[in-house]
Parts: C-alpha cells; structure tokens; sequence
C-alpha cells in the first residue's frame, strides 16, 4: 500500500540513474571545451540561430496581442499543473471511449516495455517514427533495437541523426550541427540503393531521403509518435510538424502508438487557440507550421484502427513537487530559448549531455533525472550553463522564468553539496530575484558594460563549477554575459550582502 | 500489486500535497470574435497562402469546374482521386481519369494518382491555413496526403480572420488536418526546400461567393 493513503505525501522519485538520455557522460564545462573548439559546428549553430531568431520576432511582432497571448499560455499550463490528476483521468476516460487504450508508465524503462510489447503484438518487426523528444528521453530506440525491432525516423534532420549514428544537438533542427557536405556522405554510405551521384543540394538531398521513405510509409505497419498537445475535455491529440512525414505515420500504418510526458495536457479543445498561434511562431518563425495532425481515439475508416496512449511520468512528478521548478513543466519545446542563447550558441547542444539543450534543458534535465551530488553527477553542473542575461525568459512563449529556475537549482546544488562560497552567493542571489527592482538594477549595472568579466573585457574566473568552461575558453565575453561578472565585482558583492542580509531578516521576521 | 496508473496518479497528488498550489485565473483578453469584410479577408488569406507557396485561384462557384479543370490540365494531372462525397460537377469539366476514393483501397494505391481534388471545412485567413475535418466531401485523411498534387476548394464563408475564430468552427472529434502551404524542411543548413513527403504542389481554389 502507497503511503498515500496515511495522508502523507512521499516525494515522487526521479527518472533512475543510468537509464534513458537525461545525461552526459562528462560535466558542461568539459562537453563544451571540446565542443567549443569545433569552428564547423560552431558557424552552423550561429547561423541557425539567427535566423530563427530574426523570423521569430518578425512574426511575433505581427500579432498585437502577442504578450496577452503568452499570459493566457502561462496561465493554462499553471492551471493545468494544478489540476493535473483529474485531467489526466479525464483524458483517459476520452481517448478509452473513442476506442484507444491507455497505458501508464512509471519510467521510462516501462514505457519502453510497454511500447515494446504492443509492437510485438502486432507481428511487426519494423516501426516508424515522428521526432518525438520523449521517446529519445527515454532511449527508445536502442531498446527497440535490442528486441529486435528496427526504428526508423522519418524526420529529415532525425534520419540525419539516425543514420549517422548521431545524437540530436537542437530540439527544432536536430541536425543542425551538420552541413551539406557531411549530410551527403552519409547518405551515401547509409542509405540503400540512393543514386551514387547525389550532390550537395539541399532539396536534392531532401528528395533522397523522400525516396528512401516513402517506401518504409506505404509498408510500415505499426508507428510511433510523440504529442504536442493532448486534451483532456475531448481525447484529442495533437502533432504538430513540417515535413509530412508525422502525417505519414499518424495516417497509413494499422496501429499507431503515441507516447506522451503527462505534462503535456491541456484543459480545453479551445486552448488550442492558444498554443496554435504561440508554437509555430516561436518555433520555426512561422504563422503557421505547414501541417498539424489532431486526431480522437480510432475514426473507422480512416487512420490506424488500433491506438494506444503510453502516459509517461519518468521525474515529471518529481519535477512537479518543486514549487518553484515545476513551472520548467509548462515549457512547450519550441527551442525559441536556445536560439536567443549566448552559451547554447558556443557550446551546441550535445555539451548539455540530454535530450533536452538549451536553457530548458539546464533546468529541466536536472529535475528530471536528478543532480547526485555522491556521484558527481555531469547533471549537477548544468544549471551553471548560463550567464542569467534573461534572453530566454523574454523568448519563452509561456514566460517561463528560467533565471530564476536555474539560481533555485544552483541553491538546491549547493545546499547538497555544501559548497559554503557558493551557498552564500546563492542566498545572495535569492534575495536579488525576489527583488525585481533590485534585479533590473543589477542587469542594467551589467548591461551599460561597466563591469564586464576580467580587465580585459574576457571572462576569466567564475565560480566553481563553471569555472572548468570560462578558464577553457579565451573567446571574449559576450556583452550579456556579465551579471554573473557583476556579481562577482566589489558592488555587486556589495548589493549582493546588502540583499542577503534584507532577505535573511524578511526570512526571519516572517517566521515570527 | 499496485498499478503504474495509481503510482502515476498518486505521485501527482503528493507533488501536488508538498508543494501546494496557487489558484489560477486565464486571462483571455487576447483577440477573439474577430470580423472582415469579404473583400479584405479574401486579401490577406490570398497574401498569406502565397507567402507560403500554395497557389492561388479565385472564382464564382458557378466556374468551379471550369477552374478545377483549367488548374489540373495546366499541370498535366490526367489521374485524379475524389473523396465520395465530393459534388460530382466539380469535375464535370475535366477530361482526365476520375477515381472515387474508399476505405477499402490500400494507401500504396493512391500513390499511383497524379493528385486529388477535395473541398475544406474552415479557412484561417491571417495565417493561410486550411482544415480539413474527413467529412465526406473531404474524405480520409490518406487520400489528401499521398498524392503529390493537392487541389483544395476553399468557400470564402467559411474562411475566418485569426485561429480562434478558426478553431472555435472546428468539431474536436473528427480527425482534423490543418494545412499552410506545401510541405517544406529547413533542416539541411536553415535553407527551406518546399516539398518532402507530403504533396509537393498545394493548389487552392477559393470561391468567392459561396
Ligand atoms: S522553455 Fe519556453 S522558450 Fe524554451 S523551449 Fe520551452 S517553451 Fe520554448
């Protein structure tokens, strides 16, 4: 019997140790030395991201009411982590009454079990799937694969990945830290029977990769797939994609199985008129992604005839007990905080060790899969990856307030490892974030570049254990990068203790 | 033995017990219940599908089959498939091969057709996308999706201004498509390439008076 039932709450478990993509085999700083020091991945990245940033903000700014939008987006994901036990058994009471069958998954060694299991059931020995970042979470095809059951992904940049052995470096554009003359030779030597003479050309590549595909959709019996959305008043789920190939899977195969972290329900069919103006526009810039699928249980006659649902928690629900980190759950994976990201620009993606990169990714991977401080966790150096300029608060479609996620983190990293220098700097950082005015007037001090990094105006000396990636490094600081500077000034200290001292006599007098 | 969904459910609630929550009210004061007119809907709904490539033809409902015609010919299209419940004038112009869609016809079959011609259930003008919702004139799902060629017949009614006004036309439990121009990937370097895995050319024809 769960404790539950004596009324009192047990502090739900993280993803476990050593299973899944939740972690690097080696610490942010060190992943990202040598990460740093590849100029091709480096170009491509920046280019990448500047141009999504530049089309984000176009179409953004088209929208008068782009920031009433991010309020009502924050709002719903607040309200439906609040209400999430209903709405969960309320979305399996839908999808079970439109003919599809839910399952539950504790981790994710059982969700890939359980997906495991239903392929088999079918006979088949081959599925295909839509990018889905909580199947990679949880290193679903390297299980698939040791049954015996062969993944293949049908995303270009995801086959890109897949074919080349690969990890995925960006939430939107996997691939990105590839160019064309790498992409190329990989399809040559992995891609059956492709004409030897393919060039370098984007579209011919992607007709390549059509070719190879269209035969894997029109034979592929069972697909696997992520969701964007699922709603919990009608059943309804939802992916949302540019290429076709999510509509291939979600369409032509018998069974089709989607896997689903239980944090990306929503309320209402009508927040969707919500979510479809945020995603598209953060994500890839545009007004609208070219294809959305929303579909309910089975429809007869059309689409697979045999649907299930796997609910994942694998550290959700350990996420979801912090009360400040649980807002890291609302985060609807539109990547819009890594292209605004100066540390993300430089290390790419694969320094952050999980499936998850990228601001979100330093504050969600650690809630996820834990910070073992006994085990010298790679993951506890993650919520150091960042110089808390606040770029990607202001880019979040759902006003996710990531600084001051990753300062909890780095509290709660301190507070077990019982690094004291760092304790009190963090306690320091505390009072400052619970002042917004004193905040802004940090990173305005930061901002009019009066104390940039070292004399030199290059990062030389921040504290443990970020210090391992600003020693490595000799390129200069970006102009943002200097709060954490600032902090580390004599009148930063200063405000910092003056904070400190204000915050520990409200603490004390709060208690009375 | 207990069950994962209880142990799922159960975790929810302890989170929920530990770390109590605030109660929060949604702010809807983004836009909503939008209007145009006729003539300025039909305009941005035109300037937004060509942005994203799709090809743009307008008519009176009386010229649908002549237009239908003139766009598949233009195309060198002589295969073409139906959804069953598409109105039969519609290709009543039109000289090539005509095959009535059906459950029973395998998805690998339709990649034999040199595109299909359906209607649409709703329009969203300020992003240029087109629902598809399976209703019989619009059929299953496979049909507007193999082919290479899509020809979509877009009645001005029933295009909306923005994605609320959309949505809130739409019913949650037919199998819905939202489409906004071709297919496309930036994958390779950011650079766009129209046309992957669904149909490469999108072809919309709108009628203005219906
Ligand atoms: S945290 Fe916000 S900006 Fe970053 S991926 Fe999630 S939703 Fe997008």
């Amino acid at each position: 019997m769960s404790s539950t039932f004596l009324g009192m709450p047990a502090t739900p478990p993280r993803s476990p140790y050593g299973t899944g993509n939740l972690r690097g085999d080696r610490k942010f700083p060190a992943a990202a030395h040598d990460e740093l020091r590849n100029e091709q991945l480096r170009r491509n990245l920046g280019k990448a991201t500047h141009t999504i940033r530049a089309k984000r903000l176009n179409v953004t700014g088209e929208l008068p009411d782009w920031e009433q939008l991010r309020d009502a987006g924050s709002a719903i994901k607040t309200d439906t982590m609040n209400r999430l036990p209903e709405l969960l058994e309320q979305l399996e009471q839908q999808v079970t009454e439109r003919g599809g069958t839910v399952h539950w998954a504790r981790d994710g060694v059982e969700a890939n079990e359980i997906v495991t299991r239903l392929v088999r059931a079918t006979g088949s020995t081959e599925v295909i799937k839509v990018k889905s970042m909580a199947t990679q979470e949880i290193g679903l095809n390297e299980h698939l694969e040791s049954a015996g059951i062969t993944p293949y992904e049908t995303d270009l940049a995801e086959l890109i990945v897949q074919l080349a052995h690969d990890k995925p470096s960006h939430i939107l554009v996997p691939a990105i830290h590839r160019n064309r003359d790498e992409i190329r030779q990989i399809f040559l030597k992995e891609i059956p029977g492709v004409d030897p003479r393919l060039d370098n050309v984007p579209a011919h590549l992607a007709a390549a990769a059509r070719a190879y595909l269209r035969e894997k959709f029109m034979t592929t019996k069972v697909a696997v797939s992520g969701a964007n959305f699922g709603i919990a008043e009608t059943g309804t789920l939802s992916v949302v994609e540019s290429e076709g190939n999510g509509r291939m899977c979600l369409t032509l195969p018998d069974t089709l199985i989607t896997v689903m972290g239980i944090e990306k329900v929503l309320p209402r069919y009508q927040d969707l008129e919500v979510f479809l103006q945020l995603l598209p526009r953060s994500s890839t810039g545009e007004r609208m992604n070219p294809y959305t699928s929303m579909w309910t249980g089975v429809t007869p006659g059309d689409g697979p005839q045999d649907f299930h649902l796997v609910l994942l928690d694998n550290g959700r629900t350990a996420a979801l007990a912090d009360r400040i980190g649980r807002e890291a759950l609302n985060c609807i994976r539109c990547s819009a905080c890594l292209n605004v990201c100066p540390v993300y620009e430089r290390a790419g993606g694969h320094a952050y060790g999980s499936t998850y990169p990228g601001p979100i990714g330093a504050v969600l991977t650690p809630q996820l899969a834990g910070m073992h401080a006994a085990k010298d966790d790679p993951n506890s150096s993650l919520p150091y990856a960042s110089s808390l300029c606040g770029a990607c608060f202001d880019a979040c479609p759902v006003k996710i307030d990531i600084p001051s996620l990753l300062v909890e983190l780095r509290h709660q990293h301190t507070e077990e490892s019982g690094t004291t220098a760092e304790k009190l700097a963090m306690k320091a950082a505390a009072g400052v974030m619970k002042r917004p005015k004193l905040f802004t007037a940090a990173q305005k001090a930061a901002e009019l570049g009066r104390v940039l990094g070292g004399r030199d105006g290059k990062i030389s000396h921040l504290p443990p254990p970020f210090n391992g990636w600003s020693d490595s490094r000799d390129t200069a600081a970006p102009p943002k990068q200097s709060f954490r500077s600032w902090l580390a000034s004599d009148e930063g200290a200063a405000t910092m203790r003056a904070a400190a001292d204000e915050y520990d006599r409200n603490q004390q007098e709060e208690e009375k | 033995m207990t069950t994962a969904r209880a142990t799922v459910l159960g975790r929810v609630r302890d989170a929920l017990a530990l770390a109590p929550t605030q109660d929060t009210t949604i702010p809807r004061d983004y836009r909503t219940g939008r209007t145009l007119p006729d003539d300025e809907r039909l305009a941005l709904f035109t300037d937004r599908l060509v942005d994203y490539k799709a090809k743009v033809h307008t008519c009176t409902a009386a010229r649908t089959a002549e237009v239908i015609a003139q766009v598949l010919d233009g195309l060198g299209a002589r295969r073409i498939g139906v959804p069953a419940g598409l109105d039969e004038q519609w290709l009543g112009a039109y000289d090539g091969d005509v095959q009535q869609d059906s459950a029973d016809i395998p998805a690998p079959r339709l990649d034999a057709l040199d595109g299909v011609v359906t209607a649409s259930a709703v329009g969203c003008a300020e992003t240029g996308t087109i629902f598809l919702d399976g209703s019989p004139d619009q059929g299953r799902r496979a049909l507007s999706l193999v082919p290479d060629l899509h020809v979509c017949v877009v009645d001005l009614s029933a295009v909306e201004v923005g994605v609320p006004e959309a949505v809130a036309r739409l019913v949650p439990e037919r199998p819905t498509t939202l489409i906004s121009g071709p297919s496309a990937t930036s994958d390779i370097e950011l650079e766009r390439v129209e046309g992957v895995h669904g149909p490469r050319t999108l072809v919309v024809v709108i009628r203005v008076d219906a």
